[in-house]
């Protein structure tokens, strides 16, 4: 396969209006599958999560998951739409080994939740600039199964010596979102693309209705692009990029896409209304089934479910309970604590916006609680490769270590050492510092007689602190705090030794 | 005696096991020994199951000798239409794509039948898929009309109504889309009902046309019927058109049989030309029969049933060829051409190419059709509109009568290979029963006598709004019960002894 011809970005925008529309599907991270009770649960031996509904056995009816109902009314609401007042799911119909009845139930013409927007913030080297994203519809649907080709070199069905199908995934409920055509993000456009699908997914994670974990396929997003001449020009034919698996693939897919697509017309040629598949690696994409024959799914309501006609009662109790939307909260955070943009950014890409919330819920404070979450426990997490909220650390053990340095029971280093006991599971703060011995030094004793014992071993050290050198202190308070094994308090050992000396301490 | 029990009812085989008058072994092993006489020649069944009906009359005696309750149908024997999963039991609903395919699961039906004690004997033939009115499309062969074995019992569930009327069970499940337990049942002189839509789970009952299917009793009785009706009717969280209505009070109808002041419609675009000449003359006959026991008979118009066929052969195959869809060779039955060589679209080709048969396909290509996106509007959703009419027809006749009326089928039982090769004349078998398929509401056909040309059992309908189907055992009972007195005894009496 040859590569395509691609020229540089901004002579492509210099020369050409893209225009995008985004599909993301995401997988509701129901117990159980769309149209049968089998789980969902990721990872699972290959096949063991089937039944005959979900393998389309001769026979078997769907039966409509009503948790799942409910996501997709949450997931329209959040975004602003209109909720269907009656509705049905359609057979989009196709042959592929990995769907088992051989037709995908989704919904066609009267999706669940239509006509809504996303605001997004979209960072541009020429500062934040705020975009609203129309979405056109959130429809219903079931996951297929995953097929893995093996054998061939590309990986895909055709050239494979065999196929093997995994049923699983088949079944589990999807959610896809699909937007207007976005015009008018000119040069912004790669970013406009990463910035919405960052915060479609900051909102599904709110709602706590998916995983939306890209590399593991829980959040899938689909883009397609089209070149025209002008904003004034009709929009031009589009190539659709499939299985975009991570935000800065979504923005290197559009910026690729852009850039091939005026080197085509450039040239003088004509995009090709296809499928593309991006690669990863060499972040480029790559031809896949044209779709010049225009596939005809002969889409037809599903006979073998009800329409669905949800209470407008209780979408408006799902209305009022919606959790606060993540951009509107960040802004109220921001101003509540005082919070630059840079200070707000570094907290939310440490992942810890919620923790920090939790842990002045309970009681502490936010300077001091981002500066655990966003800095030791954040560095530690990182080294762990694990999840900061996977830390086995709670806001509640944070507000406790706070108090206990606050009390003089812990300095910074002991408190360190507490987080490291109740990462290894020894138990809550107290508990740690109970079975570790990490109480702060409080009695003067031991203290004074360890400053004896530095003072002997440096003679030097009181001549020079006697001449004026009183950073020369510093030597003693070291050797104390290596004598107490860090359990004392550095200031007292400090105003101790200047005590005992006679000399007054400088400011 | 092993004879004399392949003669009783299924309500007087029950209550003799009951009374521990009979064993269920005893009345189980009679069917056997009858299938196996006599089903070289009806060719009924596709699969029998002796060591299972035998393990399940072996259990309802040792529930009886145990002194524990018996289900109203426990130890009767039953013939399943070969469309419902069955757990390990063959299932190939008459097709080469299905067979050597053993279900991993129950049919609710199925399920309902075992809660009930009832002994189910095997699988019956039927046409492909259930597309047809006489079995011959089945590809194992047609089946055979007991009362002249040249003849055909229907379709697509002959197998369940030759197996009824050549005495080799008293019950059996059949599945009707556009007349197939109805049309059976009129050229075997027996009974046959389609529920309402969504009365009885199609959890297990392999798909031809979602909207249309519906799986209701085959008997020779009206009230064996109702009783079987009321053993496998109910709601099915695992279908979710099924019904969460009560059942209707079928048994008791079916006990009541009085039609004084039920008013009974004669619907005119189901007569005359068209119908035999002794078909019709046997109909009116009935008419005369429901006026003296006392009914009020008047004529309604249902002026869409006209187009009834018209939208059935749109919708049908529409859903069929998108049910129809899973059987690819994949996950379970047939497959062809699976060297090594092909992919998967050839061996999906192959694999249907192979294993299914002319109608179909024929049906899979209408239906396609019919879907494709820039005919979709003229075809299906048309076709969805006469629906709506003939809904609309059904309602205003119910508006003047409680029930209506028509023969079943055109005609009686013709003869084998005589409309194999015509599609359309095959087609125009269901021209009567199909309307109340495309409305969801409820019929029934019971045998009213021999047409004078042929000696054939002539069916008349009885149709009842959706969710009265206990009028149509009022209805039929009485009927029944009158014809009986005339002849002194069930129709099915006169069929030749084979």
């Amino acid at each position: 396969m040859t590569a395509d011809a691609v020229i540089p970005f901004d002579d492509a925008i210099a020369a050409f209006d893209p225009v995008m529309g985004l599909e993301v599907h995401v997988e509701l991270s129901t117990a159980s599958k769309m149209f049968c009770s089998c789980p969902t649960e990721f990872g699972a031996e290959p096949n063991s999560q089937v039944c005959p509904v979900c393998l389309g056995l001769p026979g078997a009816l769907p039966a409509v998951n009503a948790a799942a109902i409910e996501a997709a009314i949450r997931i329209g609401l959040a975004l602003n739409c209109s909720v269907a007042e009656w509705c049905r799911f359609a057979r989009k119909n196709y042959f592929y080994p990995d769907m088992p009845k051989n037709f995908q139930t989704s919904q066609y013409d009267e999706p669940i939740c239509f006509d809504g927007y996303l605001d997004v913030d979209v960072p541009t080297a020429d500062g934040i600039k705020k975009v609203r994203i129309e979405i056109e519809r959130a429809h219903m649907e079931e996951d297929t199964g995953k097929a893995l080709h093996v054998g061939g070199s590309t990986g895909r069905i055709h050239g494979a010596d065999f196929s093997l199908v995994d049923y699983n995934r088949a079944g589990i409920p999807l959610i896809e979102i699909v937007t207007r055509p976005i015009e008018g993000a000119e040069q912004f456009a790669p970013e406009v693309a990463r910035a919405y699908v960052a915060a479609l997914r900051e909102i599904l994670r709110s709602l706590d209705v998916s995983d939306v974990r890209m590399e593991q396929g829980s959040l899938r997003c689909d883009v397609n692009l089209s070149l025209r001449r002008t904003p004034a020009d009709p929009l031009g034919t589009r190539s659709e990029t499939k299985n975009v698996n991570s935000l800065r693939s979504v923005e290197r897919a559009v910026r690729y896409e852009i850039g091939r697509q005026a080197a085509l017309l450039q040239a003088g040629g004509k995009v090709v209304q296809e499928t593309r598949h991006w690669h990863e690696d060499t972040g480029v994409t790559t031809s896949g089934r044209s779709k010049e024959g225009a596939e005809d799914y002969r889409y037809f309501p599903e006979p073998d479910l009800l329409p669905i006609a949800p209470d407008p009662a209780w979408v408006e109790e799902l209305r009022a309970t919606l959790p606060e939307n993540p951009a509107v909260r960040r802004a109220r955070l921001a101003t509540e604590w005082g919070l630059t943009d840079f200070e707000m950014d570094s907290l939310i890409n440490a992942g810890a916006l919620d923790l920090v919330i939790a842990t002045v819920a309970a009681g502490g404070d936010q300077a001091r609680a981002r500066k655990w979450w966003t800095g030791e426990l954040t560095r530690i997490a990182n080294d762990r490769g694990v999840d900061v909220h996977d830390l086995g650390v709670t806001p509640e053990h944070v507000v406790r270590i706070e108090t206990l340095i606050s009390e003089g029971a812990l300095n910074d280093k002991l408190a360190r050492q507490v987080i490291e006991g109740v990462i290894a599971g020894e138990g809550d703060p107290d508990a740690v510092v109970a079975s570790r011995g990490l109480a702060v030094v409080s009695d003067d004793g031991p203290l004074l007689a360890a400053i004896d014992e530095a003072l002997a071993a440096n003679p030097d050290v009181i001549e020079k602190i006697m001449g004026g050198k009183q950073q020369a202190a510093g030597v003693i308070v070291g050797a104390v705090m290596k004598a107490t094994r860090g359990q004392a308090d550095a200031a007292r050992v400090r105003a101790l030794l200047f005590d005992k000396l006679g000399v007054v301490e400088e400011a | 005696m092993q004879q004399h029990l392949t003669r009783l009812s299924a309500a007087d085989i029950a209550a003799a096991i009951s009374d521990g008058d009979v064993s269920a072994t005893e009345v189980t092993r009679a069917h056997l020994d009858r299938i196996a006489e006599v089903d070289e020649r009806v060719h009924a069944f596709l699969h029998i199951d002796d060591e299972g009906a035998l393990a399940t009359a072996a259990a309802v005696d040792a529930k009886r000798k145990a002194g524990e309750p018996l289900g109203p149908l426990a130890g009767v024997p039953l013939a399943l239409k070969d469309v419902m999963t069955m757990r390990g039991i063959p299932t190939t609903c008459g097709s080469r794509i299905l067979e050597g395919w053993r279900p991993p699961y129950d049919s609710t039906v199925v399920e309902r039948l075992r809660a009930a004690d009832v002994v189910i004997l095997g699988k019956t033939n039927m046409d492909e898929f259930a597309m047809g009115s006489s079995t011959e499309h089945s590809a194992y062969g047609p089946s055979h009309n007991p009362w002249d074995l040249d003849r055909i019992p229907g379709g697509s569930g002959g197998g369940s109504a030759a197996a009824i009327a050549a005495f080799e069970a008293p019950l059996a499940i059949g599945t009707d889309t556009g007349g197939s337990i109805r049309q059976p049942a009129a050229v075997t002189g027996t009974v046959g009902v389609k529920p309402t839509y969504g009365g009885v789970s199609r959890f297990g009952l392999v798909a031809l046309a979602s909207s249309l299917d519906q799986a209701g009793p085959c008997a020779r009785t009206v009230e064996d019927a109702a009783l079987l009706h009321a053993a496998i009717a109910g709601h099915d969280p695992r279908d979710s058109t099924s019904l969460t209505d009560p059942v209707p009070a079928v048994v008791e109808a079916a006990r009541r049989g009085d039609v004084r002041g039920l008013r009974v419609g004669l619907v005119k675009e189901l007569s005359g030309e068209g119908y035999q000449a002794g078909v019709t003359q046997r109909f009116n006959e009935a008419v005369d029969i429901l006026t003296e026991l006392g009914a009020e008979v008047v004529e309604v118009s249902c002026p869409h049933f006209d187009y009834a066929l018209a939208a059935y052969y749109l919708i049908l195959p529409a859903e069929a060829s998108s049910n129809l869809a899973r059987f690819d060779g994949m996950r379970f039955g047939l497959r062809a051409g699976d060297t090594g060589e092909l992919g998967v679209e050839e061996v999906m080709s192959l694999t249907r190419e192979a294993g299914f048969g002319a109608e179909v396909k024929r049906r899979i290509m209408i239906g396609t059709y019919a879907l494709s996106s820039g005919y979709y509007d003229a075809y299906y959703g048309q076709a969805q509109k006469v629906r709506t009419l003939i809904q609309r027809d059904f309602a205003a006749a119910f508006e003047q009568a409680d029930v209506l009326i028509s023969p079943t089928a055109p005609t009686t039982a013709f003869r084998i290979g005589e409309k194999v090769d015509d599609p359309i004349a095959m087609y125009l078998n269901d021209v009567a029963t199909i309307p109340v398929n495309l409305a969801g509401n409820c019929a029934m056909s019971l045998p009213i006598g021999l047409a004078p040309e042929d000696g054939l059992p002539v069916g008349l309908q009885i149709m009842a709004p959706a969710r009265a189907d206990e009028r149509l055992y009022n209805a039929g009972a009485a009927l029944e019960a009158a014809l009986r007195d005339r002849w002194g005894h069930l129709l099915i009496e006169e069929a030749p002894a084979l």
